[in-house]
């Protein structure tokens, strides 16, 4: 994927992280506002943040259809807010997925800022032994993991990190640790 | 398993980069705030105008009214605790609010300290009004910084003061030799540890947002542009003719800050903004920026 270039979206969030991750691998990005950004794109980051402030944002912006075009045809990458996002379905009215891949999204499952956390994960599913430093902020969970998802990294039996063919959905950041490797992943395996 | 440390803090503060939170009073209004794209709300018993028109000694909200806001929003809530009061900080970590703001704006208990924010598991916001101030609540373990700005004005002047003489500052330390960091730390009251960090960075270690005086989405938007990463807007909304209106267009115009089209349309037909305070109507005495040491 050397020469692609990762749009990433800009709305709000910690967007200028995933920025600064991609651009320390060489990666070039757009920060993706309206949808004329998405032109050019070769894949595209969902990142942290409110997914209610989100789903405002991309309303207001005609931005929800073109996105589910551009899923179609190019991979997307969603942490947190972004996981929310790209979710089939989320347990919150409030929240209107783009509704990418087979699971349901639980807002906030973990409680308020006060039980944010950071663990280790493994990484099996690269086949590396060394694990992944996990930062997991007002995070939400994966209750429903359908046929056509694998589950490639879990918490406690708890899927966290998932994919389908198009769509990498997780609950934490990994935009907030200098931690490359899923960030590789995804440039390497979508 | 990693809780309440310093990382965890100041991820909150990355998440909630180019948002608006937003002052609020009650449950409906924190319904509006979420309905129109808040990223977190603000919990107070009253916004910084009318504490400023009431007068008296200005405390910690009722944690009733706090809870009754956490029940009906989805999105962080914040919450105020008067600067070095430390067992108001300690109701609201109990509470399990999402931040909390050591302000300016409520009457300070403590003339001398600022709280030991390292010894809580919640993170803190605080506010400042240069770069030696920012550094001292970053010192004692703030994990987001805002402009004072003079809040309950409307008057966005101050804030920009504030704004222009951090990042100015930062620019300063940037150019500066390593061996003359020391004695600029020693002039900015700052400790030379996070000195030299933010020299090394170019930018302060934790999120600065804006706060102070932010009525309109054209406020907002310079804010943004002058550098702050966030914003904070208290009596600007329920304030306003519109608060619906005006919640919804600043939160178009922090996303679209550098757009001037999108500017201009979400500031079309917004109804009346908050009426302005000039600041040379304020009195020294009056003015809560002057609060904080």
């Amino acid at each position: 994927m050397k020469q692609r270039k990762i749009g990433i979206l800009a709305m709000q969030g910690d967007f200028a992280k995933h920025e600064a991750m991609l651009k320390s691998l060489g990666v070039k990005t757009i920060l993706v506002k309206q949808i004329h950004n998405l032109q050019g794109c070769d894949g595209l980051i969902i990142p942290g943040g409110e997914s209610t402030t989100l789903t405002k944002l991309i309303r207001n912006y005609g931005l929800h259809e073109p996105l589910r075009k551009f899923a179609k045809r190019h991979p997307i990458m969603g942490t947190c807010a972004g996981l929310i996002l790209v979710a089939d379905h989320v347990d919150d009215e409030r929240v209107e997925p783009l509704r990418l891949i087979d699971i349901t999204a639980l807002r906030n499952a973990y409680g308020t800022q006060i039980d944010s956390f950071i663990t280790q994960v493994d990484m099996q599913f690269l086949k590396d032994s060394q694990p992944f430093r996990a930062v997991f902020i007002r995070a939400p969970q994966i209750q429903v993991v359908g046929d056509n998802v694998d589950v490639l990294v879990t918490l406690k039996g708890q899927p966290v990190m998932v994919r389908n063919k198009k769509i990498l959905a997780l609950a934490f950041h990994p935009e907030l640790t200098d931690d490359t490797r899923i960030h590789r992943y995804f440039l390497e395996q979508f | 398993m990693e809780k309440g440390s310093y990382e965890v803090k100041v991820g909150l503060a990355e998440m909630l980069k180019g948002g608006v939170i937003m002052d609020v009073t009650n449950a409906e209004q924190a319904k509006i705030a979420e309905d129109n794209g808040a990223v977190a709300v603000m919990a107070l018993e009253r916004i910084p105008s009318d504490i400023r028109e009431m007068g008296g000694v200005a405390r910690m909200t009722d944690p009733q009214k706090i809870l009754e806001i956490q029940k009906t929003v989805s999105i962080p809530v914040m919450a105020k605790c008067r600067i070095g009061h430390f067992v108001e900080a300690q109701i609201l970590e109990q509470m399990r609010v999402d931040f909390i703001d050591e302000s300016e704006v409520l009457t300070p208990a403590d003339e001398a300290n600022h709280i030991n924010k390292h010894t809580f598991k919640s993170p803190f916001v605080c506010g400042c009004r240069n770069l030696g101030e920012a550094l001292r609540r970053i010192g004692e373990g703030a994990a987001m910084i805002r402009t004072k700005g003079e809040a309950g004005t409307g008057n966005v002047v101050e804030a920009v003061r504030h704004m222009r003489q951090v990042i100015g500052a930062i620019r300063y330390l940037t150019v500066m030799s390593e061996d003359e960091l020391m004695a600029t730390a020693k002039e900015m009251g700052a400790p030379y540890y996070w000195v030299k960090k933010t020299a090394e960075l170019g930018r302060l270690p934790v999120p600065n947002f804006a706060a102070g005086g932010v009525a309109t989405p054209a406020d907002a938007a310079l804010m943004m542009q002058l550098g702050a990463e966030s914003v904070f807007v208290g009596s600007g909304i329920f304030k306003s003719s519109e608060p619906a209106k005006q919640a919804h267009a600043i939160v178009q115009a922090v996303t679209h800050y550098k757009d001037p089209e999108v500017l201009l349309n979400v500031s079309t037909g917004l109804g009346e903004p908050m009426v302005g305070l000039e600041m040379s109507e304020l009195g020294e005495e009056d003015r809560l920026q002057e609060r904080g040491w």
